[in-house]
């Protein structure tokens, strides 16, 4: 039973630092050359155009039942018209980004772990480092940096929606007016909220997208380590956007407010 | 600390080092995973344009000596040298220059899923050598037809037979021009007429190029072949004939057992070695 704590702890820790060793090549990647644009360009399509849809989707129906749920509550105290302050409050700050982030690991940290735990299994990476390619440069920093740019921009779209699909709900449901609703949407708004927003969904790019490259980097065992990296790389992910949303969100609220 | 490391270098890496020496050498190098001892002081030399075959049975480390060539894996002790720089302890952007001069057919080819067999031979060109896109295309075609496929330019790699994707990953480790080139079982799980013109083009690139070349395999009648077939050029045609004389000192078998190297010599040393060692008897029958 120690035996095996044992082994535990130091595969736990080779884990955090082989990591870390990943995120420090990459931190040097990323500001010596050579850069590889055509494959950022490409990642920026993969990972923010990709998806949008599964974004899309997520923020209306989560903004729809958000107006739902709260404006049954609201409607017993006669306050439905502070519906939209709600929505804006709660998705702009937490469910816009944390949706976002748990939709994106799902998509996009499986794939990356099975791309590149496929090329690493069939000896792709070996062929691109004898090619003189440096696998950190060509494949994680484009993917780093697609993380980083498009999560903040998706995490808007996906909060934009919601707002939207609060505003169908409310006014069809509820019969609250339009511009009572969208006069609500932004008084329930505050400078921090909105910055907490954007800063937020940058910490789960990375996250998601570095897990990924981690675990795709550490596959063995064929295509079922494959199968396994790909399985991995969500779980990890889906877990630590939770873990990270609150402690950003516990570290902005002290320099913030 | 240079005086201390002139003083401990072997005969073999004496000779290694001197000017028009070989251009890779193994000095005692050892390497293990755990516990398990891959490589127990390994040492050869490959000269300029000659050919080392290195036979032995599966996990016997010779894919293992390919990886260190290239710099993929270092040794647990030893001393590796290509092209006179010793890469054991380089850096992997040192190490990056050195692959320049290398070129690697991995098993089952590592040809790159999502690019054309075009993209393919040309990576190494267009990515990180920066040539000029005219001269890229025109160096992926020439390659393309010295190996018979240009016609597959703009196939995707999923398209191919074995057979081809071998081909095609032989092309694209010569593109670039290397003068060392690595072969990890390139005719393995092939037929005996696909695996006859991948010999031919492992011979084609010694002979007519003057590739040097470290050539993995278990498939004994393709390493007979290679070692004992020279290529020449007639007019257009290139005709394949047995190699004779000095010709057919050039390759060079070593076969591993047990992490070391059991036999080194040419083809009829080999065969006059099977007399004397039943396992290599038991290997060659």
């Amino acid at each position: 039973m120690r035996a095996k704590l044992e082994t535990w702890a130091k595969d736990a820790v080779l884990e955090v630092q082989e990591y870390v060793r990943l995120i420090a090549k990459v931190a040097r990647a990323v500001v010596t050359p050579p850069i590889y644009y055509r494959d950022i360009i490409e990642q920026f399509d993969s990972i923010g155009i990709g998806s949008l849809t599964v974004v899309l989707l997520a923020g209306l129906f989560t903004g729809m039942v958000l107006a739902l749920n709260s404006g049954i509550t609201l409607d017993q105290f006669g306050a439905r018209s502070m519906v939209g302050r709600l929505i804006s409050a709660s998705m702009v700050k937490e469910l816009g980004p944390v949706l976002t982030g748990l939709m994106v690991s799902g998509r996009v940290g499986s794939g990356i772990a099975a791309e590149i735990g496929s090329m690493l299994v069939t000896d792709q990476i070996a062929a691109l480092r004898a090619l003189g390619t440096d696998p950190i440069r060509k494949l994680v920093v484009p993917r780093v940096l697609a993380g980083l740019i498009m999560m903040p921009m998706l995490s808007v779209l996906a909060t934009g929606i919601g707002m939207v699909g609060g505003w169908i709900v409310t006014v069809l449901q509820f019969h609250v007016a339009s511009t009572v609703y969208w006069s609500s949407v932004v008084q329930g708004l505050y400078m921090q909220d909105v910055w907490m927003g954007l800063i937020k969904p940058l910490f789960l790019g990375f996250t998601i997208v570095t897990i990924g490259c981690h675990v795709g980097l550490r596959t063995t065992g064929g295509t079922q380590g494959v199968g396994n990296s790909t399985k991995l790389a969500v779980v990890a992910s889906s877990v630590a956007v939770i873990a990270v949303d609150f402690m950003v969100t516990k570290v902005l609220i002290v320099l913030m407010y | 600390m240079m005086a201390k490391q002139e003083q401990t270098r072997s005969p073999l890496l004496e000779e290694a080092l001197a000017f028009g020496g070989p251009i890779v050498v193994f000095d005692q190098v050892d390497l293990a995973f755990d516990e398990k001892v891959i490589l127990r002081g390994v040492s050869f030399t490959l000269q300029t344009g000659h050919t080392k075959i290195f036979l032995g049975a599966s996990g016997a480390g010779k894919s293992t000596i390919l990886r260190l060539a290239l710099g993929l894996l270092r040794p647990d002790s030893g001393r590796i040298f290509v092209n006179g720089e010793q890469i054991d302890g380089m850096s992997e952007d040192a190490l990056m220059q050195v692959r320049a001069d290398l070129g690697m057919v991995f098993q089952e080819g590592a040809l790159f899923d999502s690019l054309t067999v075009g993209e393919n031979v040309g990576y190494k060109l267009y990515e990180e050598l920066k040539w000029p896109m005219a001269q890229a295309e025109a160096r992926v075609r020439e390659v393309l037809g010295f190996i018979g496929l240009g016609e597959f330019i703009d196939r995707m790699p999923s398209e191919l037979s074995g057979g081809q994707r071998r081909r095609v990953a032989i092309a694209r480790a010569m593109a670039a021009k290397p003068r060392i080139l690595l072969y990890d079982e390139p005719t393995t799980g092939l037929d005996p007429i696909t695996s006859l013109t991948v010999d031919e083009e492992i011979i084609k690139l010694r002979d007519l190029e003057g590739v040097s070349s470290v050539l993995v395999t278990h498939q004994l009648r393709d390493a007979f072949f290679v070692a004992e077939h020279a290529a020449a050029r007639d007019g257009d045609k290139i005709e394949f004939e047995r190699a004779a004389g000095g010709k057919a000192d050039q390759a060079e078998f070593i076969m591993l057992k047990d992490g070391g190297i059991l036999f080194e010599g040419n083809a009829s040393d080999l065969r006059t070695a099977a007399k004397g060692d039943a396992y290599i008897r038991s290997f060659l029958s």
